[in-house]
């Protein structure tokens, strides 16, 4: 597939696509990165404009681009102040074609895990109570600070993290922490060379993980759930379904499209691809499928099973409390005492 | 008033934005570094638990993830107080080596490195991973890409994935090294290791024989004589997994050296009210302002702090370029800024040959790969060098192993004192007394002071974003006296 875009390129008219990240760590671009050769190809195809992590050019640049100049931007990272936003509809303008790219874009991801606490919790952390602080005088910074030569501002944090599509059209996605290099090959070449998808696509499987995972399952009911690092090697199996063996994976509500590869390296899935085609919430979603398969009927069972399961909302929103019904936003007051 | 804006600030990871003000004498007056971008992963991984975190913090960065998960698994480790098995520490090891070449790769030739193969001054279009492909021929820009991505693939093969993976737990690692796994592992060692060879001759050749890089390198300006922390094992060569923090001074004298629980006795964080960023410094030395030398507590961290605080490199090839490297900079420690892409290319080659080496021992394939922790949980710390400089995670549980407290103090941060120095000594460099307006390849050569670091903005963002402050010295056009110092926010 690779190879023949590449032929067809030398018909078509240059194109220009760009890269950007918002709220994110840089392992989209980094993912842009590993798909290794290909980056040649895609470089043959369109001139890439906008790219931070690797090119030189500057927001002066974008602003002096005409609307809908961009064939594509691939904008990962979610939205958690101004300048993200106003940069999230700037790229919007440009674009003909804007594409959430990776789980903090699509859903959040872990930075909207932040979604639990205030901003203020966050703040008090980092300033006052880290252990390693030297803060006598219990300073926290300013968002604005004068200095002799004018005034020099910072973005106004949100008290929320939002998806992408939150604050602008999205025309497609491509999930995942990060999304894998043949996902990303993928969406840039079809975007670039074929008709385009439907509104909405998502650049990644239809089915849910559980139906791509190769690990073998039975009926088998589960009555109590296990940490893995607390359970002794020579008891899990690693050719079979780890829910089974009571490893909470998140294989059954999650969409496909990763190659399993959190699986094959015989860990459970936290679900960075999002809820599966025709889940919308996935805490919910989990806690109704986990009903269907465990055999939790006594009240005690199901209260023992409760107890073993840590952390439900950071595990089961994980990449998507953005997405959630929940929205996290738990008041500070609510969660001590 | 001149204001010269750079942003976003590019080839580096994360968000940053570059202010420099310049007076109607073209004195460089200021220049802020700020960074607009914050996420709080101190306190939303409050409530998660331990074993989660190596999978949590590795978000905190992209580009350094296998630096922030081994860290955060040894932390985890050391909270439930569990010796892990010896192939478990050589399979990290081996992954980690894998890291460095490709994350140290990336930045030779993708992110740093433009600079110098194209010129400082090249067109903004070609100043990039492309223009480099372009110029050094599409042959040599295959094996980057490809060896690049080889350190990548060997990640994949331990933890799924390139980026964030998956492989650490609390008592060692979740899967171990099939013999085809092996067998391909040991093809790609060989590569990458001519790979390296292949990087410190192009440095040689590129830079070394180059007098308009070099003068940059040696300038005064560009000088700073700060104290050094770095990883070292038991005979004080370079460690990037484990050992002890050693810390030397502006002579390379040993002047501290601790255990990861001991971090907190030496090692402080200033926070101003002008600034979101903090500002770590010496403890035992005291925070003095924005300066250098032996009464400021401010200290260097990532390549070149590794090297100066180390006795030597484990492996020959790399110990060979390491004695060069400080022949040709006039002796030991190295206070050269732009000495770190040295520094960072010598490490290269290190973790060439350690992957190289280990790949190839007898028990790598075994099966013990993982023990049970039985202490309750409480309190750990764990320390590695990521590629960007020495990361402190630090986590207190309650008896469940839930995480109740959380403190990072990461790589990027620790630099940015003298980041903000740096920055500042290069727009001197570069205005050196002529009367002129700063143009777009002044402006690059100014953000190559800060990419001889090879930030994370991403790492310095896991708490709070901000403006960075500045001391500038003004000095006079004929002497270089300095007339005035300006420092912000400082007494």
């Amino acid at each position: 597939m690779v190879r023949r875009a590449g032929k067809e390129a030398s018909r078509l008219p240059k194109k220009k696509i760009g890269f950007y990240w918002a709220s994110a760590c840089g392992g989209c671009e980094v993912a842009v990165l590993d798909i290794d050769e290909n980056i040649l190809k895609v470089a043959e195809l369109a001139d890439i404009f906008m790219w931070p992590v690797a090119m030189d050019y500057k927001f002066s640049d974008l602003e002096a681009m005409k609307d809908g100049e961009f064939d594509a931007v691939f904008f990962n990272g979610a939205i958690r102040n101004d300048e993200e936003e106003h940069l999230a509809n700037l790229f919007r303008k440009k674009s003909k074609v804007l594409v959430a790219f990776g789980a903090c874009s699509c859903f959040g991801g872990i930075p909207s895990l932040a979604n639990l606490y205030s901003i203020g919790d966050l703040l008090n952390r980092a300033y006052l109570e880290a252990p390693s602080n030297d803060n006598p005088d219990k300073i926290l910074p300013q968002p604005k600070f004068s200095v002799e030569e004018g005034e020099i501002t910072i973005p106004t944090m949100y008290n929320r993290v939002k998806t992408l599509n939150q604050v602008v059209d999205v025309d497609y996605y491509i999930p995942g922490c990060p999304p894998t290099p043949e996902q990303i090959t993928d969406a840039v070449l079809t975007l670039l060379t074929k008709a385009p998808p439907e509104k909405g696509h998502f650049f990644a499987g239809e089915k849910t993980l559980c139906d791509t995972c190769e690990r073998e399952k039975s009926d088998k009911s589960i009555t109590e759930f296990k940490r893995l690092h607390l359970t002794p090697p020579e008891e899990i199996d690693n050719t079979k379904c780890l829910l089974e063996q009571g490893i909470i994976c998140l294989g059954p509500i999650t969409r496909s499209g990763c190659d399993n590869r959190c699986i094959n390296a015989n860990m459970p899935c936290r679900g960075c691809f999002g809820p599966a085609p025709y889940v919308s919430d996935m805490g919910a979603k989990f806690i109704s499928a986990l009903g269907s398969i465990e055999a939790a009927d006594d009240e005690e069972t199901a209260k023992k099973m409760a107890e073993q399961f840590y952390d439900p909302a950071g595990t089961l929103y994980r990449f998507t409390l953005s997405l959630s019904l929940l929205r996290g936003n738990i008041k500070t007051e609510e969660r001590t005492e | 008033m001149k204001r010269y804006t750079i942003d976003p600030i590019t080839r580096l990871e994360g968000h940053g934005k570059i202010e420099i003000f310049v007076d109607d004498n073209y004195q460089v007056k200021r220049a802020y570094l700020q960074v607009p971008e914050f996420r709080g992963f101190e306190k939303f991984c409050v409530g998660r638990p331990v074993e989660e975190m190596p999978r949590i913090t590795c978000r905190i960065c992209g580009v350094c993830p296998p630096a922030h998960h081994t860290a955060s698994t040894k932390a985890a480790d050391a909270v439930y107080k569990v010796e892990i098995p010896p192939l478990a520490k050589k399979l990290r090891e081996l992954a980690y080596s894998a890291y460095y070449f490709s994350d140290h790769t990336l930045h030779i030739y993708a992110l740093g490195g433009p600079d110098f193969v194209l010129g400082p001054k090249a067109p903004k279009a070609q100043r990039n991973i492309l223009g480099v492909i372009q110029k050094v021929g599409l042959e040599v820009g295959k094996e980057v890409i490809k060896n690049r991505g080889y350190g990548q693939r060997i990640l994949t093969i331990f933890g799924g994935k390139g980026v964030h993976p998956i492989y650490g737990v609390p008592g060692g690692i979740s899967k171990g090294l099939t013999k085809e796994e092996r067998d391909e592992i040991i093809a790609m060692s060989d590569s990458m290791l001519e790979f390296a060879k292949f990087t410190q001759k192009l440095i040689e050749d590129v830079v070394l024989k180059n007098k308009e890089y070099m003068d940059i390198i040696l300038a005064e300006e560009n000088t700073m004589p700060t104290y050094y922390v770095g990883l070292v094992d038991e005979n004080n060569y370079v460690n990037f997994y484990d050992g002890k923090v050693r810390v030397v001074d502006q002579e390379g004298k040993e002047f501290a050296k601790f255990t990861p629980p001991e971090y907190l006795n030496h090692i402080a964080e200033r926070t101003e009210q002008w600034s979101y960023l903090k500002f770590p410094y010496l403890k035992n030395v005291g925070w003095k302002g924005f300066s250098a030398g032996k009464d400021s507590g401010i200290y260097r961290v990532a390549p070149l702090a590794r090297l100066n605080v180390a006795d030597g490199m484990a492996t020959p090839l790399a110990q060979a370029e390491y004695e060069k490297m400080y022949d040709t900079l006039g002796g030991k420690p190295a206070h050269q800024t732009f000495a770190y892409h040295w520094a960072r290319a010598i490490e290269q080659l290190y973790a060439a040959e350690l992957l190289h080496k280990l790949i190839r021992e007898d028990d790598i394939t075994g099966d013990e790969i993982r023990v049970v922790p039985t202490e309750t949980p409480s309190e750990g710390v764990g320390i590695v060098e990521a590629c960007r400089g020495t990361l402190i995670h630090h986590y207190k549980t309650d008896e469940n192993g839930i995480i109740t407290d959380v403190n990072l103090i990461v790589a990027t941060v620790q630099n940015n004192a003298a980041m903000c120095m740096s920055l500042t000594d290069m727009a001197r460099y570069i205005m050196d007394g002529k009367k002129r307006d700063f143009d777009e390849g002044d402006l690059n050569m100014i953000e190559m002071a800060f990419r001889a670091y090879d930030p994370c903005m991403a790492c310095g963002t896991h708490s709070l974003p901000g403006e960075m402050p500045l001391e500038v010295n003004i000095r006079s056009w004929d002497t270089g006296d300095i007339l005035k110092s300006i420092t912000r926010g400082l007494d």
